[in-house]
């Protein structure tokens, strides 16, 4: 059975592929290094628009305030500017709400573009531009150690790796945090209160990576100006063993945190990238395994959720599970060295 | 059936869901067709796949490891089709699929409680999430408007309004947002059209909106009159609109699409069609209920004597919208279904972590109760939704309650996989709440979809599947309408099997009984009921001799009145809920 994999890797090639929604301006070059904070490509978007009736401001048919119009598509036009006038001895005049673009003319109508914004795309990983995609964005490869969340808040930086874990089962707490950690990028835990939160926005910290955070919590961690990752869950749960020994022991080295929003369709997840010295390329990691022992599995239901093993075997047929159900099922050894058995599909190889 | 009637060409039918794919086979065996076997794989819609036609493949492959029979070409890519003198491949294939995120729509009507009322409704009958309106009484700005549309990015417009012959400046001025709205966005983003509306303006549509939608869709008015609703041919081309918008979405679909030679519908419209079909068939004198709650949604089919009505509902599918179940309900709503004493927050994070990986299943007792207990409150928000769209003419003991269904067909994993038919009946009488007597039948394999898909290639096929025993028949449920003091006798019924036996029960108020009649067994029975208790005869009326079917837990009498009361006091209706499920077998 195809096995889903979550990558935590110590070492790795990752290519990653960074898009504009929209189509706008590559700015990275191929081959050029880029950091994970660097913008490689921009666009503008406008979220607010203003429909000028003219024909009914001016008491005209469409046909006849269409010549009296002053402006066309792609004409930029400051707030007050005439975008037509009537006729007559005290003629009325239609004027620009707000500065914009004229996006359409037509039918006795103006269309104005106002209110544009800025969209940057950062690297989101510190590599070398490999390809570059017109219009849309870049291909991005790098190598070093890998880590994969389960919940991002869509922010991008970088900065030195802080743990402040004492195990995978800590909670970080307000307490913990002091100005020694400004600029930093907080190994934390499970994140239980918005006082913490808050204590880490007011450093500022450069980013948080949490093995869970309370659900009432993630409003607010989408409006925190610094990345968030979450590694295992929404709720309150330890760190996997896998990621926990991982990031700890890259502690104190800069690491790029891409806060990525996960999207199981196009398959963007939060990750954390380890940038690491190396020799020769290692190898890009497996995007689709198939269940086979000796696999590393993490367990995403209860019983054992969150915890590592490694698969003993394959159960032949149909295993009838506590719960009644009958699923495939693999003999898993857990890392306390308790056995237990498992449906394949709640699990997922970590690797 | 003769045989001559049953030209002897297999059908394989494939079903992608969001969490799973199965392949299914019927073949004609012994002159008639038969469900021979089934094979499942894990969807392969989401990242790193991305390829439905994956999952199908593999789905494919596990039916030819059970049938050791080849049906895929030797490296694995393409059907054999038709079937070879050897043996191996199929005739034909049906594809139906609900895989993949709920359709952005923006639903458009000139009247709000008139053709607005309608397109939703149309709208609801496919996997569509709706996420703005626009009608005449919208106060917003024609700007305000095109920013909402702009904001919600719609993969889908569905326009309704103006009676034939009806207005049509306003209809107009209601598509110019619309039509301006698409013109600002990137040719790829722009949304499939379906007008639905006053048919003179068909023109008119096209020249405001064609070359600014990526398809644009027409459909007869479904509301000709204000008087007169007529969806069902709109329903149709809202499916292949809904096919069409999956196929620039999933990778893979279009190659499957091309294997069942362009018969691919949306699982929930092929369900539908299937209602209907049986409707027309068998011409049931109450409704016909299914019920459907899978991963990607919860689908409510009923059809009644003059009208179907077909609800799906993405919001309260048990997979990746899951989470937003708590805008439309609370977790103590949720854990009332409950029989252990689960923390609330345990609940939210079951919640989070099943739409983060939907396909993941219960494995342990506790999950397992969480499990049911959120999938009674998706299935009762779904049909007390489905309620009101119900006719008004169809079969009630009372107008508050779910009408008169005989029979109720069960599907999707939660109901069909429970590792007890009497877990899966209570889930249905806990979150239906059926009235009066009604035949309730599981459908394990998941082949309703499948056989409405191959109704319109075969109509004998899904007759003769359904009358095989493909289906687990759960027995004949009667659930009195009653309200009166815990305990008091509301029925007495008196079964005579077909050997000339007698078996007899008391049924109380607020209990559970159960008398055995076996699976494909008649008998006949006999029912009194106390004063103001209703079983769908009238009030204080019983039945004498009536033919009754057995199923796997025989006949379940529901005492505990509709709409179910459940005690406030926690541990006692713990308690209670725990018998109940004993009662039925279900642990």
């Amino acid at each position: 059975m195809l096995a889903p994999v979550h990558h935590v890797i110590g070492l790795t090639t990752i290519v990653r592929e960074r898009l504009l929604p929209i189509s706008g301006d590559v700015i990275a070059r191929l081959q050029q290094k880029v950091t994970a904070g660097e913008v490689v490509a921009e666009t503008r978007w406008s979220r607010e628009h203003a429909l000028l009736d003219v024909a009914r401001i001016l008491g005209v048919s469409p046909a006849a305030a269409d010549k009296l119009i002053k402006c066309k598509v792609d004409d930029q036009v400051t707030a007050s500017a005439e975008i037509a006038v009537g006729r007559g001895m005290f003629p009325k005049s239609v004027r620009a709400p707000k500065d914009g673009r004229v996006v359409a003319v037509g039918g006795g109508q103006v269309l104005l573009e106002v209110g544009e914004t800025k969209i940057e795309l950062r690297a989101g990983i510190p590599g070398t531009v490999v390809e570059v995609i017109p219009n849309r964005g870049v291909v991005i490869q790098t190598s070093g150690g890998l880590v994969q969340g389960v919940w991002g808040n869509g922010r991008v930086d970088a900065g030195l790796l802080i743990n402040l874990m004492e195990g995978p089962e800590t909670v970080l707490v307000p307490g913990r945090i002091d100005v020694s950690l400004r600029g930093s990028i907080i190994l934390g835990g499970m994140i239980r209160t918005a006082e913490t939160l808050q204590a880490l926005a007011e450093l500022p910290a450069r980013g948080l990576i949490a093995s869970s955070i309370q659900p009432s919590l993630l409003s607010k961690a989408r409006e925190m100006r610094f990345p968030i990752l979450v590694t295992d869950g929404v709720g309150a749960f330890p760190m996997n063993t896998a990621a926990y020994k991982l990031l700890s022991t890259n502690a104190k080295r800069e690491v790029a945190l891409n806060a990525e929003v996960f999207d199981r369709y196009t398959g963007a997840r939060p990750e954390v990238f380890i940038p690491l010295p190396i020799s020769s390329e290692p190898p890009l990691p497996n995007e689709v395994e198939v269940f086979a022992p000796g696999l590393q599995v993490r367990m995403r239901r209860p019983p054992a959720m969150g915890m590592i093993g490694s698969i003993v075997s394959i159960k032949p047929g149909l295993t009838i599970l506590p719960s009644g159900l009958r699923a495939q099922a693999a003999e898993v050894k857990l890392e306390n060295n308790e056995t237990v058995i498992v449906p394949l599909v709640n699990m997922e190889v970590v690797g | 059936m003769p045989t001559s009637l049953v030209t002897s060409n297999s059908l394989l039918a494939i079903d992608v869901g969001a969490a799973n794919t199965r392949a299914v086979l019927f073949d004609v065996i012994e002159g008639e067709y038969r469900f021979v076997a089934s094979g499942v794989a894990p969807s392969t819609a989401e990242a790193p796949y991305k390829d439905v036609s994956e999952g199908a493949r593999n789905a494919i492959d596990a039916l030819q490891k059970i049938l050791q029979k080849t049906l895929l070409e030797p490296a694995g890519r393409s059907l054999i089709m038709p079937s070879q003198p050897d043996g191996s491949g199929v005739d034909s294939l049906v594809l139906t699929i609900s895989a993949g995120p709920a359709v952005r729509t923006l639903v458009v009507g000139l009247l709000k409680d008139v053709s607005l009322e309608s397109a939703r409704r149309l709208t609801e009958s496919t996997y569509a999430r709706i996420l703005d309106t626009l009608s005449l009484g919208d106060q917003r700005k024609p700007d305000q408007q095109i920013d909402s549309i702009l904001r919600i990015r719609p993969d889908m417009v569905v326009i309704a309004g103006g009676t034939d012959g009806g207005a049509s400046r306003s209809v107009q001025k209601l598509l110019e947002p619309i039509g301006l709205a698409s013109y600002l966005m990137p040719d790829e983003k722009r949304p499939a059209v379906l007008y639905a509306g006053n048919e003179k303006l068909v023109e008119e549509v096209k020249s405001l909106v064609g070359s600014l939608a990526t398809t644009l869709h027409f459909s007869s008015n479904i509301r000709p009159t204000l008087e007169v609703e007529d969806i069902d041919p709109a329903e149709l081309e809202l499916a292949q609109m809904f096919v069409t918008i999956r196929k620039k979405q999933l990778k893979g679909l279009d190659v499957l699409d091309l294997w069942a030679g362009g018969h691919t519908l949306p699982t929930s419209y092929a369900t539908g069609r299937m209602v209907r079909f049986l409707s027309n068939v068998y011409g049931f004198n109450k409704g016909l209920l299914s019920v459907d709650l899978g991963a990607s949604s919860a689908v409510i089919a009923a059809g009644f004597s003059k009208k179907s009505v077909l609800k799906t509902y993405p919001q309260f599918g048990l997979g990746e919208n899951l989470v937003g179940l708590l805008n439309f309900t609370t977790v103590d709503d949720i854990l009332r279904w409950s029989t252990l004493d689960i923390p609330p927050s345990v609940i939210v994070d079951y919640l989070h972590q099943k739409s983060l990986y939907p396909g993941t299943i219960p494995a342990t007792k506790e999950d397992l109760v969480i499990v049911q207990s959120v999938a009674k409150q998706a299935l009762y928000l779904a049909m007390q939704a489905a309620r009101k769209d119900f006719p008004k003419d169809a079969a009630f003991i009372k107008p508050t309650l779910t009408p008169l269904f005989d029979p109720i067909i069960a599907g999707g994993a939660t109901l069909s996989d429970a590792s007890r038919p009497g877990q899966s009946l209570l889930l249905l009488l806990d979150s239906v709440q059926p009235v009066g007597v009604s035949t309730v039948i599981l459908d394990q394999n998941n082949l309703m979809p499948m056989l409405g898909a191959a109704a319109s290639q075969n109509n004998i096929l899904p007759v003769q599947v359904l009358e095989s025993g493909a289906f687990l028949s759960v027995g004949t449920v009667i659930s009195p309408v009653v309200t009166t003091k815990y305990g008091a006798s509301i029925l007495k019924a008196k079964i005579t099997y077909e050997n000339g036996t007698e078996a007899n029960v008391n049924l109380k108020y607020g209990f559970l009984e159960m008398l055995p009649l076996a699976s494909g067994e008649t008998a006949r029975i006999t029912i009194q009921v106390s004063r103001g208790v209703d079983i769908g005869f009238g009030p204080g009326s019983g039945t004498k001799n009536m033919p009754i079917t057995g199923g796997a837990l025989g006949i379940v009498f529901d005492g505990r009145g509709r709409p179910l009361d459940l005690p406030a006091d926690p541990v006692r209706r713990r308690e209670l809920i725990k018998k109940w499920n004993w009662t039925l077998g279900g642990g």
